[in-house]
C-alpha cells in the first residue's frame, strides 16, 4: 500500500467507527461558531478607518504620508526617493507616480515576463508599488501580485519600500479584507505589517532584519 | 511508571547518545560565553531524562531562570495588551475551536481536497508515514536538484523529524535562517520554545555565540539586539540571494484553494519562499483549515497569541506555482508521524487542534522555571506535555515521556490563553488517569499507602492508635513545628515540601471533650456508644481545647 493510501486509511479509521462518522457527532455537538464581527463599525475608506490604520502603522514603525491627489503623490515619491540611485517598479504602476523623480534616480522595470535576478534587485535602492488593500485594525497592507504590485521578489530585496494605499481600499476589520481577497485566493499574497522585525532576542521587538528595513506608506485619496 | 504523591517514580531513564556534528556549527563543544548545550538527540520527541530529573537540573541554572523570567514576562504583557483590544476575542476563540474540531472530524476528505487543489496549481504532493519517510522524500528531492545547500524557514515539523541531521548525513547542509533558529544551530543546541527556539539565551550569550561560531561576525559586535539582528542580516544575505532550494513548514493549508500560509517576522520566510527555484514544504496532516475565508479567524488568533502583535510583519500565502513569480517547482510533503494514531484518541485529537502559537508556554509557571529542554521534546510546555506522548505513543513503563503529563500544576492558565481553547489541564488529568489505571493491580507505593490507610480507617480503635502515633511527628518536627526531612518513602514528600506536625489533640478528641462538657443531648451519647473504641477523654478542660484549635 502506498504511503498516501495507508495514511488516508488510518485517518479514516480514526474518524469512522462502525459506520459512525465523527463528523456527524461534531456537527451536532459543536457546530462551527461564527459569532465574531465580520464587519467593522467604520466603513471602507472612512476617516475613522484611516485614523486607526495610521495609528497602527506608526506603532509598528512604518512612516506614513498623505497625498490628496496624484500630483501630491508624485511629489512625495520624488522627495522620499531623492537619495535613491534606483527604484524598481512593477509593470502596471501608474506612470504619473514616478513623474517627479529626480534625474539621479533610475527606474528599473520588472515583470513576470522580464524578471530582474535577486542579485540585480540587491543593487536596487528602493521599490515603489501599489497595494490590494489595507486592514485598519491590524495595520496590515496586502499585496496580491497584480500588475501594479508586481512579483514578490521586488518588494523583498530592496531595502526601502514605498507602498501606496488608496484610501478607498482601507477596510476596518480582517474579515472584510479576507472577503475581498477571497475573490482571487490563488494569487501569491504578501501581508505586510510594518517593516521587517524580530522578537527573537529576549522577546523584545527590533525593526529591520531581512526584509526592507524602511517602509513608507503613502495614503492616496 | 507509577506515581507517588503526584510525582512519577520511575528513575534511570537512558540518555540518548549524541549524534555528533551539526551542519553550520564548526564545533560541538560549548563556547566560552555560554553553557548548557543540549546535544542533538536521535529522537527529537524523546530525549534526556524524565521530566522531574531534567527539571531539577534546569532549576539549578540561575541564568536560564533569569532569561526565561524576563522573556516570558515581556511576552505575557504584550499578549494581554493586544488581546484586550479585541472586543470579540472569545467569539474568535470559539470559532477557532469549532473549526478545528470540524477539521479533525473531516480530515480524510479535507486532505484529499487539499491534494487535488495543490496538484491542480502545479504543486507535487508527497505523503510520509513517519520521520524516516519524510526525510527520505526531502533528501531525494534536494538531490534531484543537484544542490548541496538548502535554506530553511523555521519549522517545528522539520525539527520533529530531525530533517537537518538527516540531510547532513547525505551531504546536504541546511542553513536555518530564522534568527532564533540560527542561534540554536550555531550553538549546536536544541530549541527550547515553539516560537522562539533560543528563548533560553540572553543577548550577551547570543553575542558570544555569534562571535565564536558565525565566522563573519564583526569583531566589535556589541550585545545590542539591533546590532545582533544586523549581524544576522549580513551573515545570511548572500545565502538568500544564491539559494536554489528552500525548505519550509506551514502554519496553515487551505483545503478549498490549496493555499499554503507561512507567518513570520523577519523576512527570512519571504526570502526562502520567494527567491529559490525549488520550494519543499513539510507539514503535519493536522494543519488544515477548510476554507480560505477561515483565515480571518486564524490570522486574528495566531499573531496576537504568539508574538503579542496585532499582526506579524510578514505573512506569505501561495498556491502551487505562480508562473514567473517565486519558485517554479513546489513540493508539499504531508506528514503523519503519529498523528493518525493521535486522531483516533479523544485526548490526542484535542491536542491536534494546536496551531503552535506558544501562548501556553509563556504563561506556564512550570515552563517559566524549568525551560523547554526539561521536557525532552521539540514540543515543550503545556501543549508539549500533551502532544509529545500522543505523537510518540508510550514505549512502555520506562518511557521518559510518561512523566510529561505530570509537568504541570494544573493551574489552568494555558487553557485561558489558548486561542483554539484546548483544555490542556483536563487532557493532562486524563493522561495521568490512564497512567494510574495501567498500574492498577500492580504493587505500587501509592497502592500500599492506600491499603494501609484503609486498614487503619476501617476501625475507630485503629484510627485512634494511629492518631496517638502521630505524636511521633511532633518529636521529628522539633520546635519548628515542621518536618523537613524524612527517610524513604517519606522523602518523596519532604524532598519537595515540608510536612507540618500533627497537632497535640486530634479533632476527634476535641469533639469528644467539647460535647462531653457542653451537651446532654442523648444523640451525643448514642454516637459515642456507636463508636465504643473511639471516645476521647471526657475530662479535658477548655484551655487545652483552645490550644489545639491553633493549627500552626
Amino acid at each position: 500500500m502506498s504511503a498516501r493510501d495507508d495514511i488516508l486509511a488510518r485517518v479514516r479509521a480514526a474518524v469512522i467507527n462502525d459506520g459512525a462518522h465523527l463528523g456527524d457527532a461534531v456537527a451536532e455537538q459543536a457546530p462551527v461558531s461564527r459569532g465574531y464581527r465580520t464587519t467593522g463599525e467604520h466603513s471602507p475608506g472612512s476617516a475613522e478607518a484611516i485614523e486607526i490604520l495610521v495609528d497602527r502603522l506608526v506603532d509598528y514603525r512604518a512612516i506614513v504620508h498623505r497625498a490628496a491627489t496624484t500630483a501630491d503623490l508624485a511629489r512625495t515619491v520624488g522627495e522620499l526617493l531623492a537619495d535613491a540611485r534606483s527604484v524598481v517598479v512593477p509593470p502596471a504602476l501608474p506612470a504619473a507616480w514616478t513623474s517627479a523623480l529626480t534625474a539621479g534616480t533610475a527606474v528599473v522595470h520588472d515583470s513576470r515576463d522580464d524578471r530582474r535576478t535577486a542579485a540585480e534587485l540587491d543593487q536596487v535602492d528602493a521599490v515603489l508599488t501599489a497595494s490590494r488593500l489595507a486592514v485598519a485594525d491590524t495595520g496590515t497592507i496586502v499585496l496580491d501580485g497584480a500588475d501594479d504590485q508586481g512579483r514578490r521578489a521586488i518588494t523583498l530585496v530592496p531595502d526601502l519600500h514605498v507602498c501606496v494605499v488608496r484610501t478607498e481600499h482601507v477596510v476596518h476589520t480582517l474579515p472584510e479584507a479576507v472577503t475581498i481577497l477571497a475573490a482571487h485566493p490563488t494569487r501569491p499574497q504578501t501581508w505586510i505589517s510594518g517593516p521587517s522585525a524580530t522578537s527573537d532576542i529576549e522577546l523584545s521587538r527590533v525593526e529591520g532584519v531581512h526584509g526592507p528595513r524602511t517602509l513608507h506608506v503613502i495614503l492616496l485619496g | 511508571m507509577s506515581t507517588f504523591l503526584g510525582f512519577p517514580t520511575r528513575r534511570g531513564a537512558k540518555t540518548l547518545p549524541d549524534d555528533g556534528a551539526h551542519p553550520g556549527a564548526p564545533g560541538t563543544s560549548a563556547g566560552p560565553g555560554w553553557a548548557d548545550d543540549v546535544p542533538h538527540p536521535e529522537a527529537p520527541l524523546r530525549w534526556g531524562a524524565t521530566f522531574p530529573e531534567a527539571a531539577k537540573q534546569a532549576l539549578g541554572n540561575t541564568q536560564l531562570r533569569r532569561n526565561l523570567a524576563h522573556a516570558t514576562s515581556t511576552i505575557r504583557a504584550k499578549r494581554a495588551a493586544v488581546v484586550g483590544e479585541v472586543p470579540d476575542w472569545e467569539e474568535l476563540r470559539d470559532a477557532g475551536s469549532t473549526i478545528k474540531a470540524h477539521v479533525m472530524s473531516d480530515l480524510p476528505r479535507l486532505l484529499e481536497e487539499l491534494e487535488r487543489n495543490v496538484t491542480a496549481r502545479g504543486g507535487v504532493v508527497h505523503w510520509a508515514r513517519d520521520a524516516a519517510e519524510a526525510n527520505q522524500i526531502v533528501t531525494d528531492l534536494v538531490k534531484a536538484t543537484g544542490e548541496t545547500e538548502v535554506v530553511k524557514v523555521k519549522s517545528m515539523v522539520t525539527q520533529e523529524i530531525g530533517l537537518n541531521e538527516a540531510l547532513a548525513e547525505e551531504g546536504i547542509a541546511a542553513f536555518e535562517t530564522d534568527l532564533a533558529e540560527l542561534i540554536v544551530q550555531l550553538a549546536d543546541d536544541m530549541p527550547s520554545h515553539i516560537l522562539v527556539p533560543a528563548i533560553h539565551r540572553n543577548r550577551s550569550e547570543i553575542r558570544e555565540i555569534f562571535l565564536e561560531r558565525m565566522g563573519d561576525a564583526p569583531p566589535d559586535l556589541t550585545d545590542a539586539p539591533r546590532e545582533l539582528a544586523m549581524a544576522a542580516r549580513a551573515h545570511l544575505r548572500r545565502k538568500f540571494l544564491s539559494a536554489k532550494v528552500a525548505i519550509s513548514g506551514a502554519n496553515f493549508a487551505v483545503a478549498d484553494t490549496g493555499t499554503l500560509a507561512v507567518v513570520e517576522s523577519e523576512g527570512n520566510g519571504r526570502m526562502c519562499l520567494t527567491l529559490p527555484e525549488t520550494l519543499i514544504t513539510v507539514m503535519g496532516i493536522e494543519k488544515l483549515i477548510p476554507t480560505y475565508q477561515d483565515l480571518e479567524v486564524f490570522m486574528a488568533l495566531l499573531p496576537r497569541s504568539s508574538t503579542g502583535e496585532r499582526m506579524n510583519p510578514y505573512t506569505s500565502l501561495w498556491t502551487g506555482v505562480t508562473p514567473g513569480d517565486g519558485p517554479q517547482e513546489f513540493h508539499l510533503v504531508l506528514l503523519d508521524n503519529g498523528r493518525s494514531k493521535a486522531l483516533a484518541d479523544d485526548v490526542g485529537r484535542a491536542a491536534l487542534h494546536c496551531i503552535r502559537c506558544s501562548a501556553c508556554l509563556n504563561v506556564c509557571p512550570v515552563y517559566e522555571r524549568v525551560g523547554g529542554h526539561a521536557y525532552g521534546s521539540v514540543y515543550p510546555g503545556p501543549i508539549g506535555a500533551v502532544l509529545t506522548p500522543q505523537l510518540t505513543g508510550s514505549t512502555g513503563r520506562s518511557d521518559p515521556n510518561n512523566s510529561l503529563p505530570y509537568a504541570s500544576t494544573l493551574c489552568g492558565a494555558c487553557y485561558d490563553v489558548c486561542p483554539v481553547k484546548i483544555d490542556i489541564p483536563s487532557l493532562l488529568v486524563h493522561l495521568r488517569a490512564r497512567e494510574v489505571d495501567q498500574d492498577r493491580g500492580r504493587p505500587t507505593a501509592w497502592g500500599a499507602a492506600m491499603k494501609a490507610a484503609s486498614f487503619v480507617m476501617a476501625r475507630p480503635g485503629r484510627f485512634e492508635l494511629a492518631e496517638k502515633a502521630g505524636g511521633v511527628t511532633r518529636v521529628l518536627g522539633g520546635s519548628k513545628g515542621r518536618i523537613t526531612s524524612l527517610p524513604f518513602p517519606g522523602s518523596k514528600w519532604t524532598d519537595a515540601r515540608d510536612l507540618p506536625v500533627l497537632p497535640k489533640q486530634s479533632f476527634r478528641e476535641w469533639w469528644a471533650d467539647e460535647h462531653a462538657a457542653t451537651e446532654t443531648d442523648p444523640r451525643g451519647e448514642r454516637r459515642s456508644s456507636e463508636a465504643p473504641d473511639g471516645g476521647g477523654s471526657p475530662s479535658a478542660d477548655r484551655t487545652d481545647t483552645e490550644t489545639t484549635g491553633d493549627a500552626r
